[in-house]
């Protein structure tokens, strides 16, 4: 069995430097303008949403700002046609990058449960509200595609918050003992809402919670695309190799408010808020782009201008959906409806 | 056709479940060289090896929520909870997550899962080891609640909840998994979830009940034709779906019913259940509509349960209430 290195809590692995620096001999394993691409795409997805929110014409979102990093790099470890990603519900690059669209993320954030529906071939779960809930889920899932003789890996998200929960240890523990294919990606992100890290837990790191499920961990900088994308190749392949599951602490920083209906302002220091800003994954990687000539200023406001033109296509697509009418509430609440249900769809209607 | 008890119904359904379709999966505490803690899964282990009845941790959330996961990668998990009271340790999945992924993922994701969980009292278990808490779960939307009585319906709803692309909470009564026995086919058969067996006529008066607590009714209702009543005994079988249809025919006919449940009485079925006869058997009734359950207080020590469970005694003073009520 490989074990992936429980890295010192003190010193995450990092490849590339705050000031846009790769460490000396890595080379980058990922699609790097590909990922960028990504990137960028969910910071003008935080922003449209944001600003359509407060039109009134979108519900509640999570922006993802300053964790892109982790999740693409992380979601960028695997094979979409053959892994699947477990998500929280703050991963839509992720859940893109699966093939999951972005016209019905944004019907689900407009409340349409037509957003909801994945499509055949689409290996993703939906969207998860209730807190750690997946990650049993994720498990399960590893375990029965393992049980069926796929080799294909399941990556799951979670928060320091819901870290908290009896979910994740239950689940954690569980892979540990059937060995399950997952790849746990805590991203802890300092905030629960309001609720700083330190009071979600009296550790130190997260990680180092995988030796107590006798799993391998990994402490991340979560704000290096590279490194968060090397720890998970790594994790892949040995859950890959049915060496087991790996928690992958990524050591992140939630930039923006909680969601839309939240302000940070009432709890994060302003002071530590700056000094976050100054890691801004994003920002990190643009400055390596540059200095090694694979983007410059008009490549990169090019691309800005297409993602911002296609993320408006697939809003225009969500907003014309029609709003669905009381079958709705019916439709998929079970295979073969109970007698009384469907008296109530007809008077619903 | 041989007698079975209700256990080994139970367990010639999961046999025939397993043998039938590989997608099956059996998993649970003590579930494997254990057999279970009433042995409902005794031998499956041996004859389907360990991949496929799988001792788990001691976790419900994990037990119910890991099966999600198996659904999803197209098994057809039966979780069993070891306890119906330890249900609440894994209620936010059975609610929160199983019930309603269907919908969640607006018909991507299934949950074809039975949930096993034995339940209900009288046989001096320490605590939350006997609480009814079926009504908690009737309330989920998503999910089925199947409640047999009989050895044969144990087996043949067994075999149709696993068949059900719905999940299914299959509540079997503890107190019966040996003293419940009837014969019992050694093939495989299904009974269809969600119509109502009429267990006894009578012209009087009906007990509407389902698992274990049905004995109860019918011991009730032979105490009452000793005085003179004639009463008729209708088995629910099912919670969700409810037979509607059963409920109303059998209390139109006779216009008396009592409700009976081992679940405490505020909020239990039996409120859902006289609710549903006044809507749609108003008119045929001659007497207010007894509730016989248990009282609302904790599930009580062994000492006292026998006071706390419904007993024969106290349904046979609904009925005489009922039939002596003016009409």
């Amino acid at each position: 069995m490989s074990t992936a290195p429980t890295v010192d809590p003190a010193e995450p692995l990092r490849l590339l430097a705050p000031d846009g620096t790769l460490a000396p001999g890595h080379v980058p394993g990922l699609d790097l303008l590909d990922a960028w691409r990504a990137m960028l795409r969910s910071r003008t997805c935080d922003e449209r949403c944001f600003s359509l929110q407060r039109q009134g014409r979108m519900g509640t979102f999570s922006p993802i700002a300053g964790e892109e990093a982790a999740v693409i790099g992380s979601a960028w470890a695997l094979e979409p046609a053959r892994d699947w990603v477990v998500p929280q519900y703050r991963e839509l690059p992720a859940m893109l990058r699966q093939g999951y669209r972005l016209a019905q993320a944004l019907q689900y954030y407009r409340g349409n449960p037509a957003g909801s529906r994945i499509d055949p071939g689409v290996h993703v779960l939906p969207f998860q509200i209730s807190l750690a809930a997946q990650i049993p889920h994720a498990v399960g899932l590893a375990w029965g595609l393992r049980h069926q003789g796929s080799d294909a890996v399941v990556m799951t998200y979670f928060g320091d918050g819901a870290s908290s929960e009896g979910d994740a240890h239950e689940a954690l523990n569980l892979a540990g003992v059937r060995r399950a294919p997952v790849v746990f990606v805590l991203k802890n992100n300092g905030w629960a809402i309001s609720t700083p890290v330190r009071k979600q837990t009296a550790a130190t790191s997260f990680a180092a919670r995988a030796a107590g499920y006798g799993i391998a961990g990994e402490a991340v900088d979560g704000n290096d695309l590279f490194a968060m994308h090397d720890a998970c190749s790594r994790a892949v392949a040995r859950a890959r190799a049915g060496d087991g599951p790996t928690l992958i602490e990524a050591r992140t920083y939630r930039m923006g408010p909680h969601n839309t209906s939240d302000d940070p302002t009432r709890y994060v220091d302003p002071i530590e808020l700056e000094e976050r800003r100054a890691l801004d994954p994003v920002a990190r990687v643009r400055r390596y782009l540059l200095a090694e000539g694979l983007v410059d200023a008009a490549s990169e406001e090019q691309a800005i201008a297409s993602l911002r033109a296609d993320f408006d296509a697939a809003f225009a697509e969500a907003e014309a959906g029609s709003v669905p009418g009381a079958d709705a509430l019916f439709d998929h609440v079970y295979a073969r409806a109970p007698q009384r249900l469907e008296q109530q769809r007809r008077e619903a209607r | 056709m041989p007698e079975m008890t209700m256990v080994e119904a139970i367990r010639s359904a999961l046999g025939d479940a397993l043998a039938g379709d590989e997608r099956v999966i059996v998993l649970g505490q003590d579930v494997g060289a254990n057999g279970g803690v009433f042995r409902a899964t005794e031998g499956l282990q041996d004859r389907f090896g360990a991949d496929r009845v799988v001792d788990m941790p001691l976790a419900e959330a994990v037990i119910v929520g890991s099966a999600v996961g198996l659904a999803c990668s197209g098994l057809i998990p039966i979780p069993e909870l070891q306890f119906l009271g330890f249900g609440s340790q894994a209620f936010h999945q059975i609610e929160g997550q199983v019930a309603r992924y269907r919908f969640r993922s607006q018909g991507a994701y299934g949950m074809p899962m039975v949930i096993r969980a034995p339940f209900g009292g009288n046989v001096r278990t320490p605590e939350l080891h006997s609480d009814s808490h079926e009504a908690k779960y009737a309330n989920a939307p998503g999910l089925k609640v199947v409640m047999p009585a009989t050895a044969y319906d144990a087996k043949g709803m067994l075999a149709e909840a696993i068949r059900d692309p719905d999940p299914v909470l299959f509540c079997e009564p503890l107190r019966g998994y040996r003293l419940i026995k009837d014969d019992v086919p050694e093939d495989d058969y299904t009974v269809p979830l969600g119509r109502a067996r009429v267990v006894r006529e009578g012209s009087d008066l009906v007990i509407v009940a389902y698992s274990a607590a049905v004995v109860i009714a019918q011991r009730a209702a032979e105490t009452a034709a000793a005085e003179g009543y004639s009463v008729g005994v209708l088995d629910l079988r099912s919670l969700v779906p409810l037979d509607v249809d059963a409920l109303r025919e059998a209390v139109a006919a006779c216009g008396r019913a009592v409700v009976l449940h081992e679940g405490s009485l505020t909020a239990g079925f039996g409120a859902e259940l006289v609710a549903t006869i006044q809507e749609e058997a108003f008119w045929s009734l001659q007497a207010p509509i007894g509730r016989v359950a248990a009282y609302d207080t904790p599930y009580p020590p062994g000492t006292v349960e026998d006071l706390y469970v419904p007993s024969v005694q106290r349904v046979v003073a609904a009925i005489r209430t009922a039939m002596e009520t003016p009409s």
